[in-house]
């Protein structure tokens, strides 16, 4: 069985984001695997270490993420490509459109993500990217079973557990608690300085600048207000629930 | 000249500094409380090939450049000593007479099992009557056909509640002072070997130190580790080996202390303003950084002089001497610097502050370091003056 697994390069979730000019300020920020992906990494290494399996992990992303794919490798992933060419990065649409061509140049049976990336959150790329391939997709999964061709996959559904059923070739992405994902060990590392790791450009991947770009647009980037310290009502229950009722209409204005 | 580390070895580093900041760190506290590490922190550690840092690869361990075991010791230096002992005890004195002085039997037979953690490693010298002076030791080897029977007694040492490998001194020609010492492996199950009870210490709380004693044990002729009369040498080399490790280690927990320190003179105000904003505790900081600093470029350099086949007798006393001074140092200005809260036992300053009081003490007291440093300093005029 050979399974790709997406991964992305995220803010440590300790940093603190700082924008200068609507961009968000990259400098002495630390990066990790997005956490989700992590979960996705274990899964796939777990796969292999239980049966036979080959794991190749991949990014769209600037060169910096080559440290993310080193991470995997040390994980025990045996293969990675990074999509590094500024030509080939766009939105969500065209990370996809990048990663079927990738996907599309072998034969995966199984392909996991994380269900989001911690950064901007947006949930499409995998199930976008399932759509490109045209394979069904499982998302949010909390467990993972796969016996020869079925994929078992267990997802939340509001305090119940949804069971779904799929034939490979499948998308699954991972949910928080899918797993408890490893520490690379230090003779993983030295290992992954040895695996192959490719670079891929637009024209290796024979996509067009056309073909992938971006449907969307970053308007604006802006960092939430501060909160401010909240409001205790009290005194007589009915004056709350008067000066409750006039709050949410005028100062708050939830309702409108 | 070039200060960069290699790749592979700046990402082991940061997978320990992550291992440590969110594996062991939250537990720091319960740690020192309970005086015990858990067990599923300790089984991690193994599983993350910890326990291998100075074996080489072909007995299953990482074989690391000293230079790589420092950059991993400098992480597990920020978090809990304790913890930090358990592994640097056995990578160190443990396990390093096997590695520099066992035979090939010797190394088949402990190290594979030593480097993934399963058998913990502990260095047997020290004796109530012989500590610095180390030549000094009584327990008494006897040969017997082919095995050696022992008898003695050793005292602080450091793993052995639980180690299964002990790299033992004894005494195996009383007439020829240092020069009659052998050292032995022994193993925990050999009959009349005997551990005492846990000693109760100032600090290092996790890691345990205590008597062993042997009674008639016997030790088939093959554990002699080296040769018969190295004993001595042997241990000062395996002393001299673990000191750049162990001042790795000071400055991990240096640095912590520093960035506890920094963020606390901003976070307290007083009159008004935080207490950084006050001179003399910029000065306290600037001061503290400046010998952490020192600190970090002598010991990789003299771990890269290591690595190089260079004799570092002098320059790894110096860093002995140095980290250790050094680590007391920073700990009594990060405790002034937190004021109260750095004497209160509910944050980690005050637990620093005695766990830095050992590293003065063990592997080789500061004094010893500088009767080192000194006689090198002889030997170097000496030889200038033939």
């Amino acid at each position: 069985m050979k399974i790709l697994v997406l991964v992305k390069q995220t803010f440590d979730t300790e940093e603190k984001i700082r924008l200068q000019d609507g961009q968000v300020q990259e400098d002495g920020v630390r990066f990790v695997i997005n956490p989700y992906d992590e979960y996705a990494i274990e899964e796939a290494i777990r796969i292999k270490e239980a049966g036979d399996a080959e794991v190749v992990v991949v990014s769209v992303g600037p060169s910096r993420s080559e440290e993310a794919l080193r991470t995997a490798l040390a994980m025990g992933a045996d293969e990675a490509i990074l999509a590094d060419d500024s030509e080939l990065f766009g939105d969500e649409y065209s990370a996809a459109k990048v990663l079927a061509a990738i996907a599309r140049k072998d034969q995966y049976d199984l392909i996991i993500a994380g269900n989001q990336a911690v950064d901007d959150g947006s949930g499409q790329v995998a199930v976008r990217l399932a759509e490109e391939l045209g394979i069904p997709h499982i998302s949010t999964l909390t467990k993972l079973e796969v016996n020869g061709n079925e994929v078992i996959g267990h997802r939340d559904a509001e305090g119940d557990e949804e069971i779904v059923k799929a034939t490979l070739p499948v998308l699954v992405t991972a949910q928080q608690g899918l797993n408890d994902p490893r520490y690379p060990s230090l003779i993983g590392i030295r290992k992954a300085g040895k695996k192959p790791l490719t670079h891929v450009t637009l024209a290796d991947l024979g996509l067009t600048a056309e073909e992938i770009a971006r449907k969307s647009e970053v308007v604006e980037t802006f960092l939430p207000q501060p909160k401010t310290a909240g409001k205790i009502l009290s005194g007589d229950l009915s004056q709350q629930v008067s000066e409750l009722v006039t709050a949410l209409h005028s100062v708050e204005k939830v309702i409108g | 000249m070039d200060f960069q580390l290699p790749e592979d070895l700046i990402l082991m580093r940061e997978t320990v500094r992550d291992f440590v900041r969110h594996e062991v760190e939250p537990y720091a506290m319960q740690i020192e409380e309970e005086d015990k590490v858990p067990d599923s922190i300790l089984e991690k550690t193994k599983r993350m090939g910890l326990f291998g840092l100075s074996i080489p690869e072909e007995y299953g361990g990482m074989g690391l450049s000293m230079l790589g075991e420092c950059a991993v010791f400098e992480e597990l230096g920020a978090t809990i000593n304790g913890f930090t002992t358990i592994i640097g005890a056995h990578n160190g004195i443990g396990s390093v007479g096997i590695v520099e002085f066992g035979n090939e039997q010797q190394k088949q037979r402990y190290l594979p099992r030593m480097a993934s953690g399963e058998w913990l490693g502990a260095f047997a010298l020290t004796e109530p009557q012989a500590g610095s002076n180390a030549a000094a030791i009584r327990t008494r080897a006897v040969k017997k056909g082919d095995r050696y029977v022992i008898n003695g007694q050793k005292i602080y040492i450091t793993n052995a509640p639980y180690a299964q490998v002990f790299t033992v001194m004894a005494v195996t020609d009383p007439e020829k002072g240092a020069k009659g010492i052998t050292s032995f492996i022994v193993e925990r199950s050999f009959p009349g070997f005997q551990v005492g009870s846990v000693e109760k210490k100032m600090g290092l709380h996790g890691s345990h130190t205590a008597q062993i004693y042997f009674e008639d044990m016997e030790v088939p002729e093959e554990n002699v580790l080296g040769h018969e009369g190295e004993g001595y040498i042997n241990a000062l080399k395996i002393l001299a080996n673990g000191r750049a490790g162990l001042a790795a280690r000071c400055l991990g927990s240096c640095q912590y202390l520093l960035d506890r320190s920094v963020a606390y003179a901003h976070e307290r105000h007083q009159f008004g303003k935080p207490i950084f904003e006050q001179q003399i505790i910029q000065h306290y900081l600037a001061d503290m950084a400046t010998q952490i600093e020192t600190l970090r470029w002598m010991t990789y350099r003299v771990a890269w002089m290591a690595d190089q086949g260079q004799n570092v007798v002098k320059e790894a006393a110096m860093l002995k001497l140095y980290g250790s001074e050094v680590y007391n140092r920073v700990a009594d200005l990060a405790v002034q610097i937190h004021g109260g809260i750095g004497y209160i036992a509910e944050y980690p300053i005050e637990r620093f502050y005695r766990d830095a009081r050992i590293t003065r003490i063990y592997e080789g007291t500061s004094e010893i370091q500088k009767n080192i440093i000194a006689s090198e300093l002889h030997k170097a005029y000496q030889k200038q003056n033939d």
